[in-house]
């Protein structure tokens, strides 16, 4: 892995800094996170090596990992942090921002005839153009 | 018209490099009453002293502004200069060009600019500047140490060999601190209670110290050289002069509670000796669990006791000592795991903090330092160690490092593989931290000679199963998680202050961190003294350190506590407040801002239109006034004044500034 000075400023570090609102430079790598984690067994890369791929501006290695779906959101890594840094956050900003990205091929406009017959419920297509933004 | 003489430094290119010193000079020549302005590169070097010295003689000048770095730096240089020439120090005006000018402009202009206007408010406020003298107060030439750890004791040592008499207060019933309780000590293996014990011997007996255990100290006025303090000496119930410490009465003793000396793994008695080699070895009575006292029912002690030491009628006493000098010392507490439900602390016997750990392992603890399960009283096979257990934690613990944890635990595994060549000792650690003399090296004793395995990560979980514990962990560097069977957990908890420093920051003014560790005054340059003149810190009150820096800091702390005593006065600082009684309405408000209780009230005689009238006024004790100016700003009338800090000459200056 090559680490440099444009990826470790990138604009994409900055959104995930911007939506989940933590400083992963806060993070010291004790492992807390992966220690209190109820789901590291299932995960590809452990939640403390997420912040520190990220603190070397290795987003897209993040952004492929399993890990962050198999995140359940369960907060117990934030509970834990004794650098009071947000895991959770930060695992949601990353899907957040994948979501955006990807999103335009989710749901297309002339698919909605067809998904509304199949009974999605409300709240799914709503989150589904949602991710249009950006 | 005053003669004003203006020195103005380069300090190399710390000033000239954002200032026109040239400048500055051709500007200072035109301030009124300015008579003289110079400048030379180095002011505060031999060759600047001379040349303030030698100017106000020649320029026969009256009154001198320095314009260099700040007063904490130089001002006692460039006032000894004008003394030299015989010049009142305090006609000495310092105006800080680097810290509040070069240092924090890059602007030469505009840093020009402000340097000039520094120079003309430093001169407005010299030319209202009056000679000051210091009085001289005399020494109590008694030093009070508080808190009989390992750093009190060595502190009293210490002023008691120079000759000086010495009280050491302990609040626990015995001296020796939490040293007593460890077993061995990194990273030499002296044994703790080996080489901590003839010091509390040493302590006991020196003609000079008066040890009062069982005591607090209850109220503390005066000022540096003049403290008179009170001390509770609570009734211990045993007459220490009939005692003979043949522990009869503890054998009888029928109340049973938690030992705080064995970190609560054992029960003592309600009269009990907190440990063997106790000093003084003489029983207390804890009043809280003693039958006679909860349930008026037993006195058994006082029965079998043949020597009629008992005596269940004992009162506390209140004494008033007066002290020259003070050195607190009063130590360090563990911090408490309630936040830290993942490691089931409390909750489990063989989940256990490394206080208890030391006394596991040491000879005089609950097993004879055969270091055994508490649970079963097994031998341990697996033993897991986990570091930062609240330290370096801002979210549920202390933001700072605990200092001692990484070597201590690095001891505890070798102790483990000594008692048991066939256990196995588990490291989780964020950073080993071994700053310190052949640290590292024994550091490495533990992983390459006793087999320590050190996993670079935290604990997420610990839970019983069947009769061992269950250790979920990660090990970072190899990204796995990790799980191990142990048959015992030791947390290094961290360290705190004693809960009642707050207390005792109050009684001795003392500064805290907001971890109410106390704060020296300088962390580099004053790390013994305080903010209180006449106390200093010796310890792990001040913030977590080891043995031998806590031994260091309590022989600094008696050096700077002798330097008083040694002398028979003092001479005091006259930047003192002062009160205009002819101003003062007797509002009496400057008593309640004054935080060093510096401030009184008297009635005074004066002849009003011919007849005599009585009012009150307040008074200053100089003795006891630190300076500080805040009841010169709560003065409504203005009466109050802090002398060098006069109403008039900041008023000057402020006009100087706005110009």
């Amino acid at each position: 892995m090559k680490v440099t000075i444009e990826s470790l400023r990138s604009d994409i570090l900055k959104d995930i800094a911007d939506i989940s609102g933590e400083n992963v430079a806060e993070c010291y790598q004790c492992g807390k996170c992966t220690a209190a984690c109820p789901v590291n067994q299932a995960m590809d890369i452990l939640p403390h090596q997420v912040l520190r791929l990220l603190q070397l501006g290795l987003v897209d290695e993040v952004m492929n990992s399993k890990t962050i779906w198999i995140c359940a959101s369960c907060f117990t890594c934030a509970g834990r942090c004794p650098r009071d840094v947000d895991l959770a956050n930060v695992m949601e900003a990353v899907r957040v921002l994948l979501l955006r990205e990807r999103g335009a091929s989710r749901i297309k406009a002339e698919d909605m005839p067809e998904i509304l017959r199949k009974g999605m419920p409300e709240q799914g297509i709503v989150s589904g153009f949602r991710k249009y933004a950006k | 018209m005053r003669r004003i003489g203006v020195f103005i430094c380069w300090c190399g290119a710390n000033i000239a490099g954002t200032v026109d010193i040239e400048k500055v000079v051709e500007e200072s020549k035109k301030i009124p009453g300015v008579a003289y302005a110079g400048e030379y590169r180095y002011m505060c070097s031999e060759i600047g002293q001379d040349m303030i010295r030698d100017t106000i003689i020649e320029q026969n000048l009256d009154r001198v502004v320095v314009a260099a770095c700040s007063p904490r730096m130089h001002e006692p240089t460039f006032r000894r200069a004008a003394e030299s020439a015989g010049l009142n120090p305090y006609l000495v005006q310092m105006a800080n060009i680097r810290e509040h000018c070069s240092w924090v402009h890059k602007d030469e202009e505009e840093a020009t600019r402000k340097a000039v206007a520094l120079v003309r408010t430093a001169v407005a406020k010299a030319s209202r500047s009056v000679e000051l003298f210091s009085q001289e107060i005399p020494v109590e030439r008694r030093a009070l140490v508080l808190g009989g750890g390992i750093a009190g004791i060595q502190a009293a040592l210490d002023i008691a060999d120079a000759g000086y008499e010495v009280d050491l207060v302990e609040k626990s019933p015995t001296i020796g601190g939490r040293m007593a309780q460890l077993d061995k000590t990194f990273p030499t293996l002296d044994c703790s209670a080996c080489i901590l014990t003839p010091k509390m011997v040493d302590a006991s007996s020196h003609p000079n110290i008066n040890l009062f255990t069982w005591s607090e100290v209850e109220q503390v006025e005066g000022y540096v050289g003049n403290f008179t303090v009170t001390i509770r000496k609570k009734a211990r119930f045993v007459d220490e002069e009939k005692c003979t410490g043949c522990g009869d009465c503890f054998e009888k003793c029928p109340s049973k509670v938690d030992s705080e000396f064995d970190e609560g793994l054992v029960q003592r008695k309600a009269i009990y000796v907190p440990f063997p080699q106790a000093v003084p070895n003489v029983p207390v009575i804890d009043k809280e669990n003693c039958r006679w006292f909860v349930k008026e029912k037993c006195r058994v002690c006082e029965k079998v006791c043949e020597a009629e030491a008992v005596d269940l009628e004992q009162e506390d006493e209140l004494l008033e000592k007066r002290y020259g000098a003070v050195v607190v010392a009063t130590g360090f507490d563990v911090l408490g795991l309630e936040e830290f439900g993942e490691f089931n602390y409390g909750k489990h016997p063989d989940i256990i903090t490394s206080l208890e750990f030391e006394r596991l392992v040491n000879a005089s603890g609950p097993t004879g330092g055969k270091l055994l399960r508490p649970s079963n009283q097994e031998p341990p096979r697996n033993v897991v160690f986990v570091q930062c257990v609240g330290s370096r934690d801002k979210s549920r613990g202390k933001p700072y490092c605990s200092k001692i944890c990484c070597m201590y635990t690095a001891k505890h595994t070798v102790l483990l593989k000594e008692k048991y060549p066939q256990s196995q000792a588990y490291v989780f650690y964020i950073d080993v931290r071994t700053g310190g003399k052949d640290f590292e090296e024994f550091h490495r004793r533990a992983v390459e000679e006793n087999d320590a395995i050190y996993l670079r990560g935290q604990v997420g979980k610990v839970f019983p199963e069947g009769d061992k514990l269950l250790v979920e962990g990660v090990d970072s560097l190899s990204g796995k998680t990790v799980q191990i069977e142990a048959d015992m957990v030791v947390l290094a908890a961290a360290m705190v202050p004693r809960t009642d420093a707050p207390e005792i920051a109050r009684l001795l003014t003392l500064g805290t961190d907001a971890h109410s560790f106390f704060t020296e005054a300088h962390p580099k340059l004053r790390p013994v003294e305080t903010h209180s003149a006449g106390v200093f810190l010796a310890g792990a009150c001040q913030g977590p350190k080891d043995i031998p820096e806590a031994v260091a800091q309590a022989s600094g702390s008696a050096s700077k506590a002798l330097g008083i005593l040694s002398k028979e006065t003092l001479l005091s600082d006259p930047c003192v407040s002062k009160v205009d009684e002819s101003l003062c309405t007797g509002c009496l408000m400057c008593i309640d801002v004054c935080p060093y209780h510096a401030i009184t009230e008297k009635t005074i005689e004066e002849k009003v239109h011919g007849e005599v009238v009585k009012r009150v006024v307040a008074e200053v004790n100089e003795a006891v006034c630190q300076g500080c100016g805040a009841c010169s700003v709560a003065c409504r009338p203005g009466a109050m004044n802090v002398k060098g800090f006069s109403n008039e000459q900041i008023l000057a200056e402020v006009d100087a500034v706005c110009l």
